[in-house]
């Protein structure tokens, strides 16, 4: 650990954490930031990833996404600017905290381990506009999983007032530090159905279930919890009950499960009933009818 | 007609009853619940019905089914309501015809017992304090986010 600092004996900006959050995911047809690997969301998993190398770590979230109730229980920046794409969450933050320098991190990347953030952040020139991962598929500068330095700010906001909105294009223009990623599919990204499943099959030994496509209807308290009245997910989860206990991670759901009973494609059905693709789940809290 | 419907509308049982008259029959039992205007000590200005309907009309329909198999019972409908209701108003109607008086008794305090405990239909009753919560749920939901309140305190006292 010798590493000399790069910028010549000044301190490096303190590194704040941004997860970008707010995209809105139309190729996947369901909010990424929620999708489960290994029963975390991927927005708990980008957060978790980010922590230890960062002050203090943000979801970037758009105008309107500030009470969904995955992104509420974690600090949020919310977009100052809309249809801008993810530049729009980075001008939000840099004007937040316009000393700080950012890591960076989209939450639609599964493969993504410590190592490869944590080499990043070992890499970072303080002195550049930005440190980022040459990727390892074209050779460009990889900006979603990258650390921008306070210095990027300025040219940042030229160039959106230029019109232009590519924050890979702008780095590639930019005095931006690049370095190998040391697994070249750490960065793969998953924006289809089909890409998710292709990365659950790499990441899952075979003798685990698949990923399955399941709606969850919500009704009465655990309708208000959720915040919402149904939603299509992608779950490994084997039975109801596996579900339930991935949902109450993302929920401030109150009712434990023995409370509930579960119904399966509007049928009752037991709690280790397995979960097939295409079922439609029902958690039914305690009835009152009558 | 369904046997068992649920409905937005107000229920009207000198419509409905028409369906249960059958010249073998001699005996009717209707039973109707209505929104009372307290629970457990709270005085309450109204209530909310919701329900998941595509289960509860399929489980309805099995209650009374029961009924009219366990009992003997020649015919019998429900009929629920769904959505905001007032004092007063009519919240369920169960009604049994069947050959003699014991046999629609039993029937229909069968069916709406089960309807109590079987369907998947919730009930937010609204106070007279501004305060609503859902029956049979809030006691056990408020313990957690009292737990939460003390965590957060906690954090905050060591802040």
């Amino acid at each position: 650990m010798s590493a000399e600092p790069r910028n010549g004996g000044r301190v490096p900006a303190p590194l704040l954490g941004l997860v970008l959050a707010g995209g809105r995911s139309t190729r996947m047809r369901t909010d990424k930031a929620a999708l489960l690997y290994a029963g975390r969301s991927q927005l708990e998993r980008a957060m978790e990833l980010i922590a230890p190398h960062v002050q203090r770590a943000y979801v970037s979230v758009r105008a309107d996404q500030g009470q969904d109730p995955l992104r509420a229980r974690f600090p949020q920046i919310r977009d100052l600017q809309d249809n801008l794409g993810p530049i729009a969450g980075l001008l939000a933050a840099q004007a937040a905290h316009p000393q700080a320098a950012w890591l960076v991190l989209a939450c639609d990347l599964p493969l993504l381990d410590a190592a490869t953030l944590a080499h990043l952040v070992r890499c970072r020139a303080p002195e550049r506009c930005a440190t980022a991962y040459r990727s390892s598929h074209d050779g460009l500068p990889e900006p979603l999983c990258a650390i921008w330095e306070p210095r990027s700010a300025a040219p940042l906001t030229a160039y959106v007032t230029r019109g232009r909105q590519c924050p890979r294009r702008f780095l590639l223009g930019a005095d931006t530090y690049l370095i190998d990623e040391p697994d070249p599919h750490a960065l793969d990204n998953v924006n289809t159905p089909e890409e998710y499943r292709s990365v659950m099959s790499a990441l899952l030994p075979e003798s685990t279930s698949n990923p399955k496509h399941i709606t969850v209807q919500y009704y009465a308290l655990l309708r208000e919890q959720a915040g919402r009245r149904d939603e299509a997910l992608v779950t490994q989860a084997r039975t109801a009950a596996e579900l339930y206990t991935e949902l109450a991670r993302r929920y401030p759901f109150s009712l434990p499960q023995e409370m509930l009973r579960v119904a399966i494609n509007a049928e009752f059905r037991d709690w280790t009933a397995p979960l097939r693709d295409g079922d439609a789940v029902v958690f039914i809290p305690p009835v009152a009818g009558g | 007609m369904p046997a068992f419907q649920f409905t937005r509308t107000p229920i009207l049982p000198e419509q409905l009853r028409a369906a249960l008259a059958d010249p073998a029959c001699g005996g009717y039992c209707a039973f109707e619940g209505w929104v009372r205007d307290s629970n457990e000590g709270q005085p309450v200005r109204g209530l909310e019905y919701e329900a998941f309907e595509a289960l509860g009309v399929r489980e309805g329909e099995r209650i009374l089914a029961e009924a009219m198999e366990r009992f003997g019972a020649a015919h019998a409908l429900c009929v629920h309501r769904l959505g905001a209701l007032a004092v007063g108003e009519l919240a369920v109607w169960v009604a049994v015809s069947a050959a003699h008086r014991d046999e629609a008794f039993r029937a229909c305090r069968y069916i709406i017992d089960e309807v109590k405990h079987r369907l998947p239909i919730w009930k937010k009753e609204h106070y007279l304090s501004g305060e609503s919560g859902w029956v049979n749920c809030e006691r056990c939901a408020t313990a957690p986010k009292q737990a939460e309140r003390e965590e957060a305190r906690h954090v905050h006292d060591h802040a």
